[in-house]
């Protein structure tokens, strides 16, 4: 038989082939090794970024609008200090062409270089999905004091729980859908060896996803506190699903009201809620369960993901900033019917959802409804939005009840120049 | 796995070697562990970095992250396999782990990539599935420590030394041509082929995947004949086309099986995907699916030598239009076709009928005469389907160490078997004496 290497160096074919796809130059016998797939070097040679570049025509999402041919060619060969590559952050947004009304954001981070080595990309599209903010320029603010939020009981007559949630990532680690086994093994120790000092109120017990009794994960359905594997393709094409269920697992304190999932979407994700309407009290739980958190990974010299332009680091760039989701369940039957509600909503920076969370419907007149934004504003001015939106609808609903008319508020600043 | 803290070396915060350096938070970029070189672009720069020299492979998936792992134990990176009922699991050690998980293939496919799915598909305890993947030619041979006891376990102890014979011959299939029509539905003879120098559908780039399209495309397009046909690209076929292949039972769909998800293959999707059938309607052919190329002859009724006569003359002159191009399938004599499972490695021939057998289907020993015969059964949905009204889908269960010839002549013959017994049984007669030797 013919030796396959001379045919492959002396064919023209192949080199017309690759001609076609874009390739430059070829120096393919030198760059090929016998009967072999082709090296790595190579490779890249013989397939120039525009062989590579995705099909986006069908798609609607952030990255997909902010993607261009050149910045894609610039960005392709980069490779974060984890060995993170742009191919890999995209690959979501590509698998996943979106819906005509729902803009997904389509990309994700390796790691917290991530957000630096491919800013050419990622930038653009956080000042899409966060309202024009422009990372290279402004500062975002970071303040967790709890005290500050007045008005933050709300009447129980419309509100049924209240409940404020953040991630953390935990710096030097890569995140979800880049972390190798043992980096997330290592995540869970850190993060549960932190959990364990934890004290008084916020005392609590950690329960890992592959070792728990049926009756230990019956109750955690019943409290409505077990995550499962993530079956969305938004996730499991971000690779977030690989070796499931190695290193997850929940914590929560003995009251039910501070609740941390490890590895899931995050490194972590920090929920503090209960029954009823007193968000402020849940927001400074929230607020100094984190501190205390922090203060105890520091004690063994880690530290958050956080920067000045980004703050916190999540994986998902819908979710920096303050990574922060104040939300109610609240009754309001008659402003749900009136066809100002969204427009209410949005003015007031808010969003509802369904009770059973994001791309869920409503259940009879109850919604979710919490803060639209995440970035360029503090956690304590989004969770004072959230207040005061959440009595203005209140005041709505109260008024409609009596047959009085309710006004479409003005809009809140936004920072979009 | 929330216990005792390991042993770990106590770093320095990353915060705090970026302080140290002098550099503001944002846009300094430092790295742990081995040193492959430091990234730092100095502030104002960044629309300029400097590109860092890549050590391994490029692109795209999970594959350069493998050096970085080595500053991780063995032991702490080692997957968490006590749960799991595949072949990988069953082979896989602590020991073999460590030796392997350094190695790359060429274009850079790595040890947990090949066994990724079968960390994320514990499998059923009573199938077993590979729990493995190839990413390229080469992992046959970089990871044989591990792939060689895989095969030798999933292809009834094919051994390391073993040569596979190729006969894509018709002519020497004896018979075939008279499976009873009324019994045997429909004939079908599927195979995969690889071409040389890509990567696999696991690993490969968007690129290479379209590389592979064109060149299938452009060798089937000189197809004449009866196998003049048309090719249609998934991405851009209308609605119309695509009622008309639903309906002929030929569209394939994008991937939801967990198997096949967590090895990577339903990346990009449906880029570079397409299906080429001819004007008849009896030689198929998958493009970029699970494997490079999956064949498929069909036709309705009992003539399985005709469609295995379609089958070999439709191979054999695809393979000479990628020759002509300069490309050639992968092969070698000890795994035959290379294809991306080892389950379908050899002949990656798959040949079965659609047969009716109510009365024998009932019958105690219907397995044990389908072991006999080395056949197997599926439902007529295909794998993992159940039967309908009595019909199943019988085929070969044998893929490797036995030529495509041997192994349709085992179908052929086992089928008039059954349709005899089945018959016997109609009558009410015994089919005791029927039963065949182990073969």
């Amino acid at each position: 038989m013919a030796n396959s290497f001379t045919r492959m160096i002396s064919g023209r074919n192949t080199a017309a082939l690759l001609a076609s796809l874009g390739a430059g130059t070829l120096a393919t016998g030198f760059l090929l090794s016998e009967n072999s797939s082709l090296a790595a070097e190579a490779k890249k040679m013989l397939y120039p970024p525009s062989s590579d570049y995705p099909d986006l025509r069908k798609h609607n999402n952030c990255m997909a609008a902010a993607l261009t041919p050149a910045i894609y060619a610039r960005l392709r060969d980069k490779v974060t200090p984890n060995n993170w590559t742009l191919d890999q952050s995209i690959q979501t947004g590509v698998d996943n062409p979106g819906h005509p009304f729902i803009k997904t954001v389509g990309c994700v981070a390796g790691d917290e270089e991530s957000y630096e080595v491919f800013a050419e990309l990622f930038d653009p599209i956080i000042k899409d999905r966060h309202n024009g903010y422009d990372p290279r320029t402004m500062i975002h603010p970071t303040d967790l004091e709890a005290s500050k939020i007045t008005n933050g009981v709300f009447d129980e007559k419309y509100v049924l729980s209240s409940r404020v949630r953040t991630g953390r990532s935990i710096r030097g680690l890569s995140l979800p859908p880049a972390c190798s086994r043992a980096e997330r093994r290592e995540v869970e120790r850190v993060v549960v060896t932190a959990l364990a000092g934890l004290k008084e109120d916020l005392a609590g017990h950690y329960y890992s996803l592959g070792d728990m009794t049926d009756k230990q994960q019956q109750q955690l359905i019943d409290d409505h506190f077990l995550f499962d594997k993530p079956v969305s393709p938004l996730l499991t094409c971000a690779f977030m699903g690989r070796d499931w269920p190695d290193a997850r697992g929940i914590w929560h304190n003995n009251e039910k009201t501070f609740l941390i999932w490890v590895n899931e979407e995050d490194h972590t994700r920090v929920i503090s809620m209960e029954k009823g309407g007193n968000m402020k009290r849940v927001f400074e739980r929230f607020c100094r369960g984190l501190k205390q958190v922090e203060h105890l990974i520091q004690e063994r010299g880690w530290e958050f993901m956080w920067n000045e332009h980004l703050g916190y680091i999540l994986t998902c760039p819908s979710n920096l900033g303050t990574g922060l989701r104040a939300g109610v369940h609240v009754r309001l039957p008659k402003l749900s019917q009136d066809q100002r509600f969204s427009k209410i909503l949005d003015h007031l920076r808010l969003q509802k959802r369904g009770t059973g969370g994001v791309d869920t419907a409503a259940t009879g007149d109850t919604f979710d409804i919490s803060n639209n934004d995440r970035l360029g504003k503090s956690e304590v001015e989004l969770v004072q939005m959230l207040v005061d939106g959440v009595n203005y609808l209140i005041e709505c609903e109260k008024k409609l009840e009596k047959g009085q008319d309710i006004k479409v508020p003005a809009p809140v600043a936004q920072f979009r120049k | 796995m929330g216990g005792e803290p390991r042993a770990y070396k106590r770093r320095r915060s990353r915060g705090a070697e970026r302080r140290a350096a002098g550099l503001s938070c944002h846009r300094t970029v430092t790295r742990l562990g081995r040193n492959i070189g430091i990234f730092v672009s100095t502030p104002g720069s960044c629309s300029n970095p400097q590109i860092r020299r890549q050590q391994g492979a490029a692109m795209p998936f999970g594959n350069t992250h493998n050096q970085l792992k080595m500053k991780f134990t063995s032991e702490q990176e080692y997957p968490d396999l006590t749960k799991h009922n595949n072949h990988m699991a069953k082979i896989l050690t602590p020991e073999m782990y460590e030796r392997l998980r350094s190695k790359q293939t060429p274009s850079g496919f790595t040890l947990d990539d090949v066994i990724q799915t079968g960390i994320d598909n514990p499998g059923h305890p009573f199938i077993m599935t590979v729990g493995c993947v190839a990413g390229d030619e080469e992992t046959y041979e970089v990871f044989k420590e591990l792939l060689d006891p895989v095969i030798e376990d999933r292809h009834g102890g094919y051994k390391p030394s073993d040569k596979h014979k190729t006969d894509l011959n018709p002519d020497n299939l004896k018979g075939g041509d008279d499976l009873d029509s009324d019994y045997v539905l429909s004939s079908r003879v599927r195979t995969g082929r690889s071409v040389r120098g890509f990567c696999l559908p696991p690993h490969c780039s968007r690129g290479e995947r379209r590389a592979v399209e064109t060149l299938s495309i452009e060798a089937l397009a000189s197809l004449s004949g009866d196998l003049n046909g048309k090719y249609y690209a998934l991405k851009n076929m209308t609605d119309a086309e695509q009622q008309q292949l639903i309906d002929d039972h030929f569209l394939f769909d994008k991937p939801v099986s967990p198997l096949l998800l967590a090895s990577g293959m339903g990346r990009d999707w449906p880029d570079a995907r397409g299906i080429w059938h001819n004007d008849t309607k009896t030689f198929l052919v998958w493009v970029n699916e699970e494997d490079h190329l999956r064949v498929i002859s069909m036709q309705k009724g009992g003539n399985m030598k005709e469609v295995f006569n379609r089958f070999c003359t439709g191979l054999t002159k695809i393979e000479g239009l990628f020759k002509d191009s300069g490309h050639e399938f992968m092969w070698n004599e000890h795994l035959g076709y290379v294809l991306t499972c080892p389950s379908n490695l050899g002949t990656g021939l798959r040949a079965g009928v659609h047969v009716k057998l109510p009365n024998m289907s009932k019958h105690a020993k219907f397995e044990d005469v389908l072991k006999r015969l080395k056949l197997q059964k599926r439902g007529t949905g295909g794998v993992d389907t159940a039967a309908v009204g009595g019909v199943f889908d019988i085929s070969n269960a044998d893929r490797l160490g036995f030529s495509e010839v041997e192994l349709v002549q085992g179908v052929v013959d086992g089928v008039r078997l059954l349709v005899e017994m089945e018959k016997k049984l109609e009558k009410g007669q015994s089919i005791d004496d029927l039963i065949p030797e182990q073969k």
